[in-house]
């Protein structure tokens, strides 16, 4: 990976990092996993069968689907979303400031590089994993109708990384957690809301449309929703995809700086 | 002390900011030798050590680390490094031996081989009764000990440790420095930072006084207490809220005479000979001591303040 000359022989140092975060998980996962497993099932038992019984009431159909099948891949886009969220802040500060792993990890063959380049990995890791889970779940609810399906985890995963690498650079640079909730309050709970995520973009008036598009889990929304029902040109898609790569790749230049800063200062 | 240096820093600089933490310091450290950097908080020891472990940037001058250069070898020399920093940072929500092991792993040791090691520094540290439990249920001093022996894992030449015993009490302190002693009997070259006087004369061969960003003595712990202080020190206290009114009265019983907010310290050869002359002239202090100058009184003179304030 770039940035990252082995002077020392053996695993690649970022690799190196990565595992010490899978070692970490395998210590202190246990209870997570039955609640990942059990939140999509109730999330979508309650929204899609509960309300999804309402709009078939008054509509039928949203964009030629039931309101079940129409919530369901966006539940992967909001999920990757929030573990991108909740990975990369209060984590991370802890790393930097509270208890300094990361500096202990810097006194190690480990660059500034690796330690971000291992933390993003995992975070990517976990992401892939749970995006793949959330595709069973949502395959079982029969909101998978296509092929392109199988690009979900993927997707899921790019979702997780837009989000992870900017918020681990924006953390690696803060010093308290004050802005931590006021991000949550004002931009991750309104995106989490208003990202075409629950009804769709034409039904917003027609002045709020560009101000949805500009969030960047639309983006993510939109391409889980394509995927799942094989809908849609592939151009916008790309277009979606293009977004979110940029923010991470953005992110990680952005992190890159920041985390140098913080551990080499 | 012959062979070649292990360690070389010249006009090393530490700015941040404005503010320059580290104002151009040289030093020379050889193998085997437990070097000490003594001086008061805020003295920049910190930031020193941080740019001596390779990890941070110097501002100005040059390290040469085996003779490699931290800006171009810097993962190859932390590899031969171990650092115990100020903070533990250790991973509290772990057992004692995944700390180790998994720190172990950072280095690219095979699992077998961070196991074995695990264990033997437990055992080394006195901490094998311990090795299942949450470190965040240890005390501040089993804390220090883990950090040591994470700090060892790598088997380093040469251990950095900032304040290893600051914030301990006497016997924790007193366990920590038998296995410094032992590492050093063992080889490896120690780098120890204090503000702790004792600490500074009990484990370092030679040290460096810093104050303010600058070394402003250097030498054996004894060589300096020769070279900057009397043989003995009396300390005298008196019922005053001003101990300086008592200087002029003093001065002439002594070699040079230091007056603190609560006692006045008289530099002497003979303490008892100077003591009896002192109330022969009908001066009563409420208490006196006779003691041997240390490094603190060397910190004293140079600085005109003490080293814990
Ligand atoms: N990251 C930093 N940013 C700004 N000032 C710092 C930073 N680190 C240390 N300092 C300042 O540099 C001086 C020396 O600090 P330090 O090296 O920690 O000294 P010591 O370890 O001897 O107590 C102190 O005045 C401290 O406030
Ligand atoms: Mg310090």
């Amino acid at each position: 990976m770039i940035g990252s000359t082995n002077t020392d022989v053996g695993r690649s140092r970022w690799l190196r990092s990565w595992g010490y975060h899978a070692e970490y998980y395998a210590q202190t996962w246990r209870g997570s996993v039955a609640s990942s497993v059990l939140f999509p099932i109730l999330y979508l038992a309650a929204l899609g069968i509960g309300v999804g019984h309402l709009v078939a009431h008054h509509h039928g159909v949203v964009d030629g689907q039931t309101y079940l099948h129409y919530i369901a891949p966006s539940l992967l886009a909001t999920t990757t979303m929030q573990l991108g969220e909740g990975e990369s802040l209060w984590p991370v500060l802890a790393c930097v400031k509270w208890i300094r792993t990361y500096h202990a990890a810097a006194t190690t063959p480990l660059e500034p590089d690796d330690i971000l380049f291992g933390k993003l990995a995992w975070v990517a890791t976990r992401a892939f994993v749970t995006a793949v889970l959330y595709t069973a779940i949502i395959a079982c609810f029969g909101a998978i109708q296509s092929w392109w399906s199988l690009t979900l985890p993927f997707i899921g995963t790019l979702v997780t990384l837009a989000f992870s690498a900017p918020l681990v650079a924006y953390a690696a640079r803060s010093q308290s957690d004050a802005s931590f909730t006021t991000l949550y309050r004002f931009a991750f709970v309104p995106m989490f809301l208003f990202s075409a995520t629950f009804y769709p973009l034409s039904e917003y008036p027609g002045y709020l449309r560009p101000v949805v598009q500009f969030f960047p889990l639309y983006h993510g929304v939109a391409l889980a929703r394509a995927a799942a029902f094989g809908q849609g040109s592939l151009v916008p898609q790309l277009g979606h995809v293009a977004v979110l790569v940029a923010m991470a790749v953005l992110g990680v230049m952005w992190g890159r700086r920041t985390m140098r800063r913080r551990l080499t200062d | 002390m012959t062979g070649t240096h292990v360690l070389e820093a010249h006009q090393l600089v530490k700015r941040f900011g404005e503010f320059e933490a580290v104002k151009g310091i040289d030093v020379e450290i050889d193998r085997g030798e437990s070097f000490g950097f003594l001086g008061p908080n805020g003295a920049g020891k910190t930031s020193t050590m941080r740019m001596i472990s390779a990890v941070s940037q110097p501002s100005g001058g040059t390290i040469s680390i085996f003779g490699l250069d931290p800006r171009t070898h810097g993962p190859e020399i932390r590899s031969r490094l171990g650092v115990v920093p100020q903070e533990d940072s250790l991973e509290l929500e772990l057992s004692v031996r995944h700390n180790l092991e998994m720190f172990g792993r950072y280095f690219d040791l095979s699992r077998r081989v961070v196991r074995e090691r695990a264990t033997e520094l437990l055992e080394f540290t006195q901490l094998t009764e311990r090795a299942n439990d949450k470190v965040d249920n240890l005390s501040g001093g089993m804390k220090r000990r883990l950090t040591i022996a994470r700090g060892l894992m790598n088997r380093p030449e040469i251990l950095i440790l900032d304040e290893p015993t600051t914030g301990l009490d006497p016997q924790a302190r007193h366990l920590l420095w038998d296995r410094l002693y032992r590492l050093k009997r063992e080889g490896v070259t120690l780098i120890i930072t204090t503000h702790y006087m004792d600490e500074a004369e009990q484990l370092c061969d030679r040290l460096v006084v810093m104050d303010q960003g600058s070394i402003v003595a250097e030498g054996a712990p004894r060589t300096l207490i020769e070279q900057f202080s009397t043989r003995e020190v009396v300390e005298l206290r008196f019922t005053t809220d001003d101990h300086e009114e008592y200087f002029d009265r003093l001065a002439p019983f002594a070699e040079r005479v230091e007056v603190l907010p609560d006692r006045v310290l008289l530099y002497v050869n003979n303490g008892d000979d100077t003591l009896r002359d002192v109330h022969a002239a009908h001066i009563t202090p409420t208490s006196a001591l006779v003691r041997r100058s240390s490094l603190e009184d060397v910190f004293l003179h140079l600085t005109g303040r003490t080293l814990t304030e």
